[in-house]
């Protein structure tokens, strides 16, 4: 009799339950199959007898990463590139959105918004040859005309690690300060015009309205943007540290994440148990960080945490 | 005061110029050098002045169209279908889940939330989709893994729906006797328009800047899509980087310096092309991407 009405009530769902099939199947496979290959950081990996086979190692991937420099060095690089990322990048972002929402003029807004979009718009692979227009030693544009101008000798910038923690943050904020700027843009812009008319008939002149209206109607985007780049503060974006240096071994010191480090040693130096712990490392620090950040901001203003 | 006003909008404005300057000038450096003549590139760098115009590098680029437009044909196919998979597949998600009378919601929404926060990273997802699947040299490579369907967008469709379609018109619909399949391709899918749409877009440019999946997965030069092309072309320039010691690199294989900035430049052009046109709904997706679901 229960089972009859259980039936019955699920009857109805059905064509749900099938709309939902499909992307459960590729959730399943894409997501939470390789989540559950995270067990291969304990294996010996064996393909000819398969993952679940291969011997176990106990935690020897572990040791052998944690015993090298690397392990810290890929941490540092992560992390701090991360953070130099999240300020500069707010930072810089807030003011253009406040500019932006400062400036007359319909059209040269609308120019502006759209240039400062493109950046975002490219893929890292371009970015790459921009960049090494920019930089190649021989026919590169800094070396041959500011160089040049100022009467320094050529530089070899695919080889000098000491230059590239600037143009890495340069080039992140080149490709995203945009986008982040249109988001805070867009926050402004909705607004309630009613506070800033108020502001006004209190007498406040444009900075003390930036201050006290704009700045505090921003401070919500901010933190959910600020927390979001902090739960992927394990995470770098591949083609930013792998690309851009195009893989040059001396800059290794400078520009290796746990992203490319993973990639290195799967598919280049083919030392699986070691990548695979990395990747763990990461999957389960990088999930720890995402539910800290948000604990701690649920505790400070609940509103603005995300989940 | 009226003075002082114009000045700050002066200084607004300039800066705003500068950074749209900084922002615009390597494209405008990439698209001269590939104007530019072989030899003065060679003998006086990249530079944003164009000296002895040139359009070699295209017509190389022409006359040997054979990989370029196949890549090309691969890219568009691509997009096209990972677009249409992905749109598919997310919308097909998120409806159910967007209705208030699913059984087990907050369930069905946590499987989806989860991937957000945790996930099994390369080192697993690569050895199942290489070993288990034979995932490698196949079209496939470039459409299933990672972009098929992002937990990110069916959470940002699922809200959408859920706060733009009111549940009378849904139930009005039930009583004129539309079956749920009839709801969604004919009431729900029309009103959700707009955000299809802006989804479309965002996907669309995913797929088509896509190079990683090219890198992981393919090493065969058939299944090329235009950014694996160019990475490659990158590549070699590494193994140039690399091997500067020795002097038995093959210079004649290598495209020289006007064609590759050239291929960049073809590479980039469809979506700047596109991108003004479509600026206000990447906007959107941009805006409401960053509002919490």
């Amino acid at each position: 009799m229960r089972l009859k009405k259980f039936g019955k009530r699920h009857r109805r769902y059905i064509p749900l339950y099938l709309m939902m099939l499909p992307g459960l199947v590729y959730l399943i496979i894409n997501n939470y199959i390789p989540m559950a290959g995270l067990i291969i950081a304990f294996k010996q990996v064996n393909f000819r007898k398969g993952i679940l086979a291969s011997p176990w190692a106990g935690l020897s991937n572990f040791e052998y990463l944690f015993s090298s420099d690397e392990a810290f060095i890929i941490t540092r690089n992560t992390i701090l590139y991360n953070l130099a990322f999240i300020v500069l990048g707010t930072i810089m972002a807030v003011f253009i959105a406040i500019l932006l929402n400062e400036i007359r003029g319909k059209l040269s807004k609308k120019i502006y918004q759209t240039v400062i979009l493109v950046p975002y718009l490219i893929s890292m692979v371009i970015v790459s040859y921009l960049v090494n227009a920019l930089l190649a030693t021989e026919t590169g544009f800094v070396n041959h005309t500011i160089v040049g101008a100022l009467g320094g000798e050529p530089i070899s910038w695919y080889s000098e690690p000491k230059y590239w923690p600037f143009i890495l943050i340069l080039v992140n904020l080149w490709k995203n300060f945009g986008y982040h700027s249109i988001i805070f843009y867009a926050t402004v812009v909705g607004l309630d015009s009613g506070l800033y008319e108020a502001a006004a008939i209190d007498g406040a002149n444009r900075w003390q309205r930036i201050y006290h209206v704009t700045l505090p109607g921003l401070r919500s985007t901010i933190i959910t943007l600020s927390l979001m780049s902090i739960g992927k503060i394990f995470y770098s974006d591949f083609g930013l540290f792998y690309q851009v240096p195009m893989n040059s071994g001396p800059l290794f010191d400078v520009t290796n994440t746990i992203d490319t480090y993973v990639y290195r040693g799967l598919m280049q130096s083919n030392n699986i148990g070691m990548s695979a712990a990395a990747g763990f490392y990461q999957s389960v620090v990088g999930c720890l960080v995402v539910l800290l950040a948000n604990f701690t901001v649920r505790k400070i203003s609940k509103d603005d945490a995300l989940f | 005061m009226v003075e002082k006003s114009r000045k700050t909008q002066i200084i607004f404005h300039f800066i705003m110029i500068i950074l749209c300057i900084f922002c615009l000038f390597p494209f405008l450096l990439l698209i001269v050098s590939s104007f530019t003549d072989e030899h003065v590139l060679i003998q006086e760098g990249y530079s944003i002045i164009p000296r002895a115009f040139s359009v070699a590098a295209y017509e190389y680029i022409f006359a040997n169209s054979a990989t370029i437009f196949r890549a090309y044909g691969t890219t568009i196919g691509v997009t096209v279908v990972g677009t249409v998979l992905n749109i598919a597949l997310t919308i097909l998600f998120a409806y159910p889940l967007s209705r208030r009378d699913l059984p087990h919601r907050n369930i069905w929404s946590f499987i989806v939330f989860f991937t957000m926060l945790f996930n099994g990273g390369l080192v697993p997802s690569y050895i199942m989709w290489t070993q288990y699947f034979h995932i490698r040299n196949t079209y496939a490579a470039l459409i299933v893994p990672s972009l098929m369907m992002g937990a990110f967008y069916v959470i940002m469709m699922r809200t959408n729906l859920a706060q733009n379609i009111p549940e009378e018109v849904l139930e009005a619909a039930r009583i004129d006797g539309a079956s749920e399949w009839q709801i969604l391709f004919k009431v729900v899918m029309p009103m959700a328009l707009p955000i299809i749409a802006t989804l479309m877009l965002l996907v669309g440019m995913a797929y088509w800047n896509d190079w990683m999946n090219g890198l992981y997965y393919l090493t065969q030069k058939k299944y090329y899509t235009i950014q694996v092309l160019l990475n490659n072309m990158l590549q070699d320039l590494q193994v140039l980087l690399s091997s500067s010691f020795s002097a038995n690199v093959d210079m004649s294989s290598m495209p020289s310096t006007s064609i590759k900035m050239a291929i960049a430049v073809v590479g980039a052009l469809p979506v700047l092309c596109i991108y003004p046109f479509f600026q206000r709904y990447f906007v959107k997706g941009i805006t409401i991407g960053a509002v919490k679901g």
